[in-house]
């Protein structure tokens, strides 16, 4: 937290960092780990954003942020009535996660074209943000990078096959994570990294047979 | 990455640069833009800045809450302006920008969106006074974010983690700093501008009514941009603070440490948890914490884990 552009800026909607900017900014990741707008969205919030959130419109910095916006974004305002008109089904909860969970947490449920995934995130001060949590599986994406995410069989050669695929492109590895604590069988990869990773590479890895889904997540501007 | 005031001046030294320099050379260093890049980015959040002030004092539509819109274009109409219309300016400029943060408005956090008014205040005000070019505000903006950065590192830029003194007295040293600087500070003034602007801002607590980001904070904004100036013209005239600038910031964020939680943006003690406070979060539809705040005051809970960050 102490980057140039950390300290003059972020440019954002008010009024907090933690609430509105970082909120919109899980809800931004959320979108783009589904593949897109989702159908369906159901957010619980925790902590301090079940608390005070109101207030901060992070209600409305969620929505803005599934429905692609960034927190700079002032069409945050009407995020509301922009998901009406795009046809996103919403509702919002408060719930406790725990004792362990950041204050400004939130679990978000979202349906697209059949599929349901569950992502736990947190705003963790200034704008920035984690994600904790996607289907069960342990994960620790910021945004600050390029990330693909993929669900793959857990089988031998297939973090090999990956790091070779993006070594021959030229796209240098930031950091990369292997979670198998969800689902039998199944592996979450998450792979950051310092440049956007070529279109022509996520279709090369969606086609192969251990692949079950790839989502590619542009780097938030900090 | 510089880790002290002392680092930052000695490096200036030793690469025989000014400190907007080294700072831009450190950034483009560590973010891969070019230097050109990263002016043109400052000069965007400049105009993010112009525009959020020029908004709060044409738009007088209040805030959600009502505790906030309108009072920076009332200031300007109706002030006795005893020190001239500079300083009135400035002060509605502070305001103005927590108003429009308030309503959801675009704003430039700096070094968050609670302390946002200060900086433009003080340099929008100083450019009036002074006749400063947008390079020299672009370079002011790198000697506060440097001052900013040096801050966040060793003590605290947020409200959850050091109370108010974090959020708006870092925004008025970095303030400070860049007013000492295109002055023609040395940079032993610029650093006794921040440890002047910091002695008078330690152990201010956060403690926003409702949990919202309005009062005290406009008002807060308001009187660190005057804290901000006060401090650089007695740095200028060459009047010394024997403690040293990094010692300053240190002590800055051991008072935050020490600082009870509910003066940390929880929105649980001072001015949040009075009587008239609590008929405001009522009336804003926060009953859930007017509860916690009687519970945390007859029974002395442990309320952390409800802090904001």
């Amino acid at each position: 937290m102490a980057r140039l552009f950390d300290i003059l800026g972020p440019t954002m909607v008010g009024p907090s960092s933690s609430h509105t900017a970082g909120a919109c900014r899980l809800g931004f990741v959320v979108q783009a780990v589904a593949g897109g707008l989702p159908d369906r969205a159901r957010i619980c919030l925790h902590g301090s954003f079940a608390m005070t959130g109101e207030g901060h419109g992070t209600k409305l910095a969620i929505l803005g942020g599934l429905l692609g916006l960034l927190p700079d974004n002032p069409r945050i305002r009407e995020a509301e009535r922009l998901a009406t008109e795009t046809g996103l089904e919403w509702e919002f909860h408060t719930c406790d996660l725990g004792e362990d969970a950041h204050p400004n947490s939130a679990r978000f449920e979202v349906w697209r074209e059949e599929e349901e995934l569950e992502i736990v995130g947190s705003s963790i001060g200034g704008g920035r943000i984690r994600i904790e949590e996607i289907d069960g599986f342990a994960v620790d994406l910021s945004g600050s990078f390029s990330t693909m995410v993929v669900l793959a069989d857990d089988i031998p050669g297939t973090v090999a096959r990956i790091t070779s695929l993006l070594a021959s492109n030229d796209v240098n590895l930031a950091t990369m994570r292997v979670d198998r604590t969800g689902r039998g069988g199944r592996a979450m990869m998450t792979i950051e990294t310092d440049s956007d990773v070529p279109f022509v590479v996520v279709e090369e890895l969606r086609n192969e047979s251990w692949v079950h889904w790839i989502r590619n997540v542009h780097q938030l501007n900090a | 990455m510089i880790r002290s005031i002392a680092e930052w001046f000695a490096a200036a030294e030793t690469e025989g640069l000014d400190l907007a320099d080294v700072i831009l050379n450190r950034e483009a260093q560590e973010s891969g833009a070019s230097a050109e890049q990263i002016r043109k980015r400052i000069v965007e959040t400049l105009a993010v800045m112009e525009r959020a002030v020029a908004e709060g004092l044409e738009t007088e539509e209040p805030s959600p809450s009502g505790m906030t819109g309108g009072r920076s274009a009332r200031l300007m109409r109706s002030s006795p302006s005893f020190f001239g219309p500079q300083f009135t300016s400035m002060l509605a400029r502070a305001i103005a920008t927590l108003e429009v943060n308030a309503r959801m408005g675009l704003i430039a956090a700096a070094p968050t969106a609670g302390a946002a008014g200060v900086v433009p205040a003080v340099l929008l005000t100083m450019r009036e006074l002074r006749g400063w070019s947008t390079d020299d505000l672009v370079r002011g903006l790198l000697v506060a974010g440097g001052v900013g950065s040096v801050i966040a590192q060793r003590a605290s830029i947020a409200g959850a983690g050091g109370g108010c003194q974090a959020e708006t007295g870092s925004a008025a040293a970095m303030a400070s700093a860049a007013v000492a600087y295109l002055e023609g500070g040395t940079p032993e003034q610029v650093g006794q501008a921040i440890g002047l602007t910091l002695q008078g801002m330690l152990g201010l607590i956060c403690d926003p009514v409702a949990g919202l980001v309005e009062i005290p904070c406009a008002y807060r904004n308001a009187s660190a941009a005057v804290q901000a100036v006060a401090a650089a013209e007695m740095a200028l005239a060459g009047l010394d603070f024997p403690i040293s600038v990094d010692e300053v910031i240190d002590v800055m964020g051991e008072v935050g440490r020490k600082m009870d939680v509910r003066y940390r943006e929880t929105a649980l003690g001072g001015l949040a948890a009075t009587p008239s406070g609590q008929r405001i979060a009522e009336l804003s539809g926060m009953s859930e914490l007017v509860q916690l705040q009687r519970r945390g005051r007859t029974h002395g809970e442990d309320t952390s884990r409800f802090g904001p960050s």
